[in-house]
């Protein structure tokens, strides 16, 4: 694609994801992009902003997720943000330091009527057939042959061994992650986008517990289409001293992993209380104008 | 040596793993959805030419390799070592042992030029150029109109290599072959 096709599909898409809000009463909103607390997860860095003096001003966002749940506490409704975000350590043929993101929340929707609506916002903008979904279980079953809640340690580590040649030190959440990763996403959107939902509680990140198939799960999913994961959505946590407790975990983990600790967005925890019930999701625009393009890099679409 | 991490890894850096040198051929970073990221890695062991597929944390680092390739003009057999001569000007010899020589034996012909690649000041691997031109030592005589073999037949050259060649070629011709393939490509 030359430069004046990659600027039309952007501008196009964007013209498509906001025709499809409107239509649903989704309003868009602008958030900062640097703020006072950065995300709490133990493997996402995220740049700060230093002043000419060396004063630190702030943690530029992995995510728009913190701001715009303030917002929904807020009393905003349903609203969709199209911004900037940022990541350190992640560049690769679809990992940049700066990428895009589309995320947007729903009042009173849960996890399944939110991927609903997302599967139709997919065929807008992919032209694409409707998603289909499967279970975190279900899919290690079929491409490990055993299940991720009742697998032994000694078959997880001993499948970690085989397919990835890696026998150092991990936890299991690690090495589940690590095969989800290597072994089950890439099989994943083949025909039509794939959801791949109910994660194990332990993967919840801001999502809410539920039991499903009579294991502790989240109720968390994942986007993939042709093997590529597009976003991550929740039904969203509302209780400040659950998340607050998950903050704290995360903040520990940090500490045994030597990475720098970082600030809890008090405003965000303070809110919470707050937050009606909501569902929401963060997708990748530069990943879906990569697919829009039938290319498999996104140097292949980005304009820079 | 320098120390690399996995984000450093590029095709071709040189790198110490379990005590051999070896060349990273591709370097795959992924990151799961959360979770930690990782580095799938395959590398080359320069000492064995096996290809190892290894799994790192991402931020892992492994030591650099002292491997240097140089081009070197072969000289000799003395019955156990293959001397070698650096081209550079600096005359540096390094003498190669069988292991090192390897399946470039059948290509070595005096005063060519071959990249002898140095591991720690001592050679580990040579290579043959692309093309070389060699002497046909030994092939029977081409029967005219004789295709049943496909029109070729083998030939022996003064290196040792044995090559399919067309009938028509004779002992004591030049032939240019293609050490990768090892196919005859013309006379030279």
């Amino acid at each position: 694609m030359d430069l004046s096709e990659r600027i039309a599909l952007q501008a196009r898409t964007k013209a498509q994801i906001r025709a499809f809000f409107d239509a649903r009463n989704v309003i868009e909103v602008t958030v900062p992009s640097v703020m006072p607390a950065p995300v709490t997860d133990p493997y996402i860095e995220v740049p700060r902003a230093i002043g000419p003096d060396g004063a630190h001003l702030g943690y530029l966002q992995s995510s728009p997720e913190y701001a715009m749940k303030r917002l929904l506490a807020q009393g905003s409704g349903d609203i969709f943000t199209l911004t900037p975000a940022w990541r350190i350590d992640e560049v690769g043929p679809r990992h940049r330091t700066e990428f895009t993101l589309l995320e947007y929340y729903r009042v009173g929707f849960t996890g399944a009527q939110l991927r609903d609506e997302v599967s139709q916002l997919m065929q807008a903008l992919l032209n694409c057939p409707g998603a289909t979904q499967i279970s975190y279980r279900d899919a290690f079953i079929r491409e490990l042959g055993w299940c991720p809640f009742e697998a032994t340690d000694a078959v997880v580590f001993e499948t970690l061994r085989q397919q990835l040649n890696y026998a150092g030190e991990i936890s299991r959440t690690g090495a589940l992650q690590w095969l989800c990763a290597s072994c089950v996403e890439p099989q994943l959107g083949h025909q039509a986008p794939c959801f791949l939902t109910h994660y194990p509680a332990e993967q919840a990140a801001l999502a809410r517990h539920l039991e499903h198939q009579g294991q502790a799960c989240a109720d968390r999913f994942e986007l993939f289409y042709r093997g590529v994961e597009l976003g991550n959505g929740y039904w969203e946590l509302t209780d400040p001293d659950e998340q607050r407790a998950r903050f704290e975990a995360d903040l520990a983990q940090r500490a045994l992993e030597g990475s720098p600790q970082v600030p809890i967005d008090e405003a965000l925890l303070a809110s919470l209380a707050e937050l009606p019930e909501c569902s929401g999701i963060a997708l990748g625009l530069d990943r879906i104008w990569m697919l829009a393009a039938e290319a498999d890099e996104l140097s292949q679409v980005s304009l820079f | 040596m320098a120390n690399y991490s996995t984000n450093e890894f590029k095709q071709g850096l040189k790198v110490l793993l379990e005590g051999d040198p070896c060349s990273i051929v591709e370097n795959e970073f992924v990151k799961p959805g959360k979770g930690q990221a990782f580095n799938r890695v395959k590398l080359k062991n320069l000492m064995t030419g096996r290809v190892w597929e290894r799994t790192f944390k991402s931020g892992e680092s492994l030591e650099g390799a002292d491997v240097m390739d140089t081009d070197m003009e072969y000289l000799y057999n003395d019955g156990e070592f293959w001397h070698f001569m650096a081209t550079d000007g600096s005359f540096e010899q390094h003498a190669a042992d069988a292991k090192a020589v390897g399946d470039t034996v059948k290509w070595l012909k005096e005063q060519e030029s071959y990249v002898v690649t140095l591991f720690n000041g001592a050679p580990i691997a040579i290579t043959p150029p692309n093309h070389i031109d060699l002497l046909v030592a030994q092939t029977d005589p081409g029967l005219k109109g004789d295709t049943a073999q496909g029109g070729s037949k083998p030939a022996t050259m003064a290196s040792g290599a044995v090559v399919q060649v067309p009938l028509f070629i004779e002992e004591g011709e030049t032939l240019k072959i293609d050490t990768r393939t090892g196919k005859y490509i013309s006379r030279a």
